[in-house]
């Protein structure tokens, strides 16, 4: 046993957990994060799985990480760099598509191209969308309030929380409950009338759940994947220069700067508890490293049924956490290709192949992959979110060659009679396959894929079923309600232990702020000074 | 995999904005290429120098491409009930041939825009409005027996401003001007091609505007030159930028940019009612009911809380971009939209968002102007006087005949 006793010590450098390891060494503490892997970064990586390529192997786009962290961080002077992705395209069956292009003027007209109506209805829809995502982005950096507690501190947040909500007018009000409560479907039906932009604008609703376009609870997740930003341009989306790992990189360095120590290597077993008191970890190795602090970066599933003993916790946590809906739905190919791979729909030199690309033209068929996905097969019809970085961002593939990633929903936790390396080859095949019929030449230039099933992001990164989000973003699940009822604040059942990771407040997304709110509770429980930023605010 | 099916025809990404159909006489006139978007096309702001464009509007005649402006065709049984539903006036009085200002409003009383109707045969009508309000049109038509298409690009627009207008389109052949009044339509034609002319404008002065077949766009805008060529009459293409100093002494307003429009407003409270805006006189509750009656009724019954006003600056120092006060340091109330400096009148002169008490406005009103010399920032106070009237007008604008030259 070690005779160190750190101030304190994270589990997991994923980004959340480097930005909380940040802040806290900041404020002057002396900080351990352990890694169970070789490599830092969780889901927030980029490997060099075949040589001169550069994957984003799980997250690949960036948009919620909270610039007050980056700024506060001083991430720019330590390598980030996130580059804006222009724009996005939907293949139709009947070899047409649609171009959201990135100019705002294109972009109506081919809008309008497919619907005049809805050209204008989408100024209807921006601005609906904006209020939902102006009251939400107040809350990303802020800790939920306990609305049980009559602590001074619990009902000056909730009264800011009413205050914010009471902004809007009467019928807004009605109309915000609505939307945290709707589909998708039902929810652009108000705004849409053509099939292929009502399925264009669906895809960000069902990334990294296990819900369909028709179920309650969808048209949130399409919020949560449009309240981001890059450089105040809300709902824009960025490649970080050198891939996502370049993000945790980035904030580790920061922390290795302010006096931080990441060990890799170095799974842990137990959180070690005293007294209802937590004092340390014992890794995998057998070594105990004490702490006055521990913060847990994984998943409220593993963190309380895996890393926890039963006997520190109480019953109802347990529950809890058993029942914790963290469903895996998603997949991942990553793809080094010999050359930019040609759409027979575009025309030449079109800017739509430097934006996200989809492949399913009807609400139909975004729900029959779904319908997949409940019988344990892993969608025959996906749906693709497919991006090629490397057309802008030189460092992740051999000039004239490129990288591609394609994040598929859905893919089940367990393939009907469990995974096997070849049921993974042939999710990789059904995903490839749907690409091909729109680019004649992409299965010619492959040189290398990595294929990713819900199997293996869980033995990786450790997600829970593969979870992209470490638990399902429904209201039940959100807010004061995340990870549990009475757990929302950061702190675990036990004194001095804490949770940082994306279980919490406000979810998942490479967005920093579970990191930084958890730090800022950690900090106010010592009687140090905050160092977390504030919200930029809005007016 | 099936055959290439269009939606629509395929358009080319490169060329973002497009081109009107008189663009290659106006890029001909352009001397500076100043150009702005409007509403997706290609729009001049200066063609040379903006006081002397300015000063065709005021002086002698100017000529501007009105093609981008959204144009609306609603035909069908329905059509005049279902713009007297859709708009705050009582329209049922305008006779075929008559144009009339509208403004329109969603459901709380807030304005999504403001725009002409123009009767042009019997039930057959257009609508002009500032931004996109198809989506709206066809919210508002449910239930009634109307068609409403958009006709934005199948109508070339052109309009000729100033007091010599009439005499020029006279002299290039355009017949029937003479008897035509103020908000007037005449179906007429030059050189034997059919057009439509309306006696209205966004200048406050003497001016038409005239419609026509994209196919004869040229043609006309020649016939209409032809009147320079000969010699007879000065005439010049002028930009957005004279546009918008004319419009302010006109006392004009502009959705969007003096004030934010119901459908885009995101922040509670930014948006505003015809009242609030100083559209009261066009708001009828005597006829039936119109989308946001309830809600303009109930205001109506409150003192109005805040107004944009017509504001005269006093002093030579331009107040752009600055803040409204109640006395010399007072209470920031409010702040100024668009402002400019009237060549005629020799006066700031602006339209400024500002907070009544008791329904009225404060009895003092001032701006703190910033303002640079060589480089160097200076500041000062300037005594702000409101005015209910347009700040500018002349006879000539509504004489029927017009003065001729």
């Amino acid at each position: 046993m070690s005779s160190k006793q750190y101030d304190a010590i994270i589990i997991g450098a994923g980004h959340n957990g480097l930005t909380n390891a940040a802040f806290l060494a900041k404020a002057g503490l002396d900080v351990l994060v352990l890694e169970k892997n070789d490599y830092i970064g969780g889901a927030t990586v980029s490997r060099e799985l075949y040589e001169g390529w550069k994957y984003s192997n799980c997250s690949y786009v960036c948009s919620l990480f909270r610039p007050e962290i980056y700024q506060s961080l001083d991430l720019g002077r330590h390598g980030l760099e996130v580059v804006p992705l222009q724009g996005s395209t939907t293949f139709k069956q009947n070899g047409d598509y649609f171009g959201s292009y990135h100019q705002s003027t294109v972009r109506r007209r081919e809008i309008a191209r497919h619907s005049k109506r809805d050209a204008d209805a989408s100024i209807r829809f921006d601005a609906d969308l904006m209020k939902w995502c102006r009251l939400i982005r107040g809350f990303l950096l802020r800790t939920p309030p306990n609305p049980t507690s009559f602590k001074p501190r619990d009902m000056m947040e909730f009264a800011h929380l009413l205050k914010s909500f009471y902004s809007l007018s009467e019928a807004q009000i009605y109309e915000f409950i609505r939307f945290f409560t709707m589909s998708i479907a039902e929810y652009l039906a108000e705004y849409f009338e053509n099939e292929t932009i009502l399925a264009h604008f669906s895809g960000g609703s069902i990334i990294g759940t296990g819900l369909g376009v028709y179920s309650p609870g969808t048209a949130y997740v399409l919020l949560h994947h449009a309240m981001g930003d890059v450089d105040g341009n809300v709902g824009s989306w960025g490649f970080a220069r050198g891939g996502m790992g370049s993000v945790s990189k980035a904030i580790a360095s920061s922390f290795q700067a302010m006096g931080g120590d990441v060990r890799t290597g170095a799974e842990v077993q137990q959180i070690n508890v005293k007294g209802r008191k937590a004092t340390g970890v014992t890794l995998a190795s057998g070594e105990e490293i004490n702490a006055r602090t521990v913060v847990s970066n994984l998943d409220a599933k593993r963190t309380f049924l895996n890393i926890m003993d039963k006997k520190d916790l109480p019953e109802a946590l347990v529950h809890r956490a058993e029942r914790f809906k963290i469903r895996g739905s998603s997949g991942k190919v990553n793809i080094a290709l010999d050359g930019l791979p040609d759409f027979s729909a575009l025309p030449k030199d079109s800017p739509l192949t430097l934006g996200h690309m989809h492949f399913t033209d009807t609400l139909e068929r975004l729900e029959r992959a779904y319908d997949d996905w409940k019988d344990d097969r892993w969608s025959q019809d996906p749906y693709l979110d497919m991006v090629i970085p490397s057309q802008y961002d030189p460092t992740v593939a051999p000039p004239g060659k490129h990288m591609v990633s394609v994040f598929v929903q859905y893919c089940p936790v367990e393939a009907e009679g469990g995974w096997t390396d070849q049921k993974r080859d042939a999710f990789g095949a059904a995903v490839i396959d749907q690409i091909s019929q729109y680019s004649p030449n992409f299965k010619d230039l492959i040189l290398h894929a990595e294929i990713r099933t819900p199997r293996e992001i869980e033995a990786e990164v450790g997600l829970t079923e593969g979870n992209i989000f470490q638990g399902e973003l429904t209201l039940d699940q959100l807010m004061f309600n995340r990870p549990f009822p009475g757990y929302a604040q950061y702190r675990g059942p036990v004194k001095n232990m804490y949770m940082c990771s994306s279980s919490t407040h406000p979810g998942g997304g490479v967005m920093g702020a579970p990191g930084a709110n958890a730090a800022r509770e950690i900090l106010s429980d010592l009687g140090r000074t905050d160092t977390t930023p504030r919200d930029f605010g809005d007016d | 995999m099936s055959k290439v099916i269009q939606q629509g025809p395929a358009h080319d990404f490169k060329k973002v904005l497009r081109h009107s159909p008189f663009h290659d006489r106006i890029e001909q006139q352009s001397q500076i290429k100043s150009w702005s978007p409007w509403n997706g096309y290609q729009t001049a702001r200066v063609f040379d120098s903006l006081s002397a464009e300015y000063f065709a509007i005021r002086s002698s005649c100017s000529v501007m491409d009105l093609t981008p402006m959204e144009k609306y065709r609603i035909t069908g049984v329905d059509a005049l009930k279902f713009l007297n539903r859709l708009v705050t006036r009582d329209i049922s009085n305008i006779k075929p041939g008559r144009v009339t200002y509208v403004v329109w409003c969603n459901d709380e009383g807030k304005v999504l825009d403001d725009g002409t109707i123009f009767h042009l045969q019997q039930g057959e009508y257009r609508l002009c409005s500032q931004h996109h309000q198809l989506d709206w049109l066809l919210i508002s038509s449910l239930g009634m027996d109307v068609t409403i298409s958009e006709e934005t690009h199948e109508v070339a627009a052109l309009s000729v401003q100033g007091p010599t207008a009439y005499s020029v389109l006279t002299a290039a052949g355009f017949v029937g001007l003479d008897s035509l009044k103020p908000f007037g339509i005449v179906h007429t034609s030059f050189n034997g091609t059919d057009v439509t002319v309306s006696r209205t404008g966004y200048t406050g002065d003497l001016g038409y505007e005239l419609w026509v077949d994209p196919a004869n766009a040229l043609s006309m805008w020649d016939c209409v030159f032809s009147v320079k060529e000969r010699g007879l009459y000065d005439i010049r293409c002028i930009g957005l930028e004279a546009l918008e100093m004319v419009r302010i002494e006109a006392g004009f307003i502009m959705p969007g940019d003096d004030f934010n429009t119901a459908e885009t407003t995101i922040r509670a409270g930014h948006d505003r009612s015809p009242f609030e805006v100083g559209l009261g006189w066009v708001v009828n509750f005597d006829k039936g009911h119109f989308t946001g009656k309830q809600a303009l009724l109930k205001e109506k019954a409150l003192p109005i809380q805040r107004r944009l006003v017509k504001l005269s600056v006093e002093g030579n120092k331009s107040p752009d971009q600055a803040f409204i006060y109640d006395a010399k340091n007072g209470n920031n109330i409010g702040a100024i939209k668009v402002q400019c400096w009237s060549p005629i009148l020799k006066a700031n002169l602006a339209l400024a968002d500002i907070e009544y008490a008791n329904g009225k406005p404060p009895t003092e009103l001032w701006t703190e102007i910033f303002y640079q010399k060589e480089l160097a920032w200076r500041v000062q106070w300037a005594r702000c006087t409101v005015s209910e009237t347009a700040f500018w007008s002349h006879s000539r604008r509504s004489a029927t005949p017009p003065p001729a030259y």
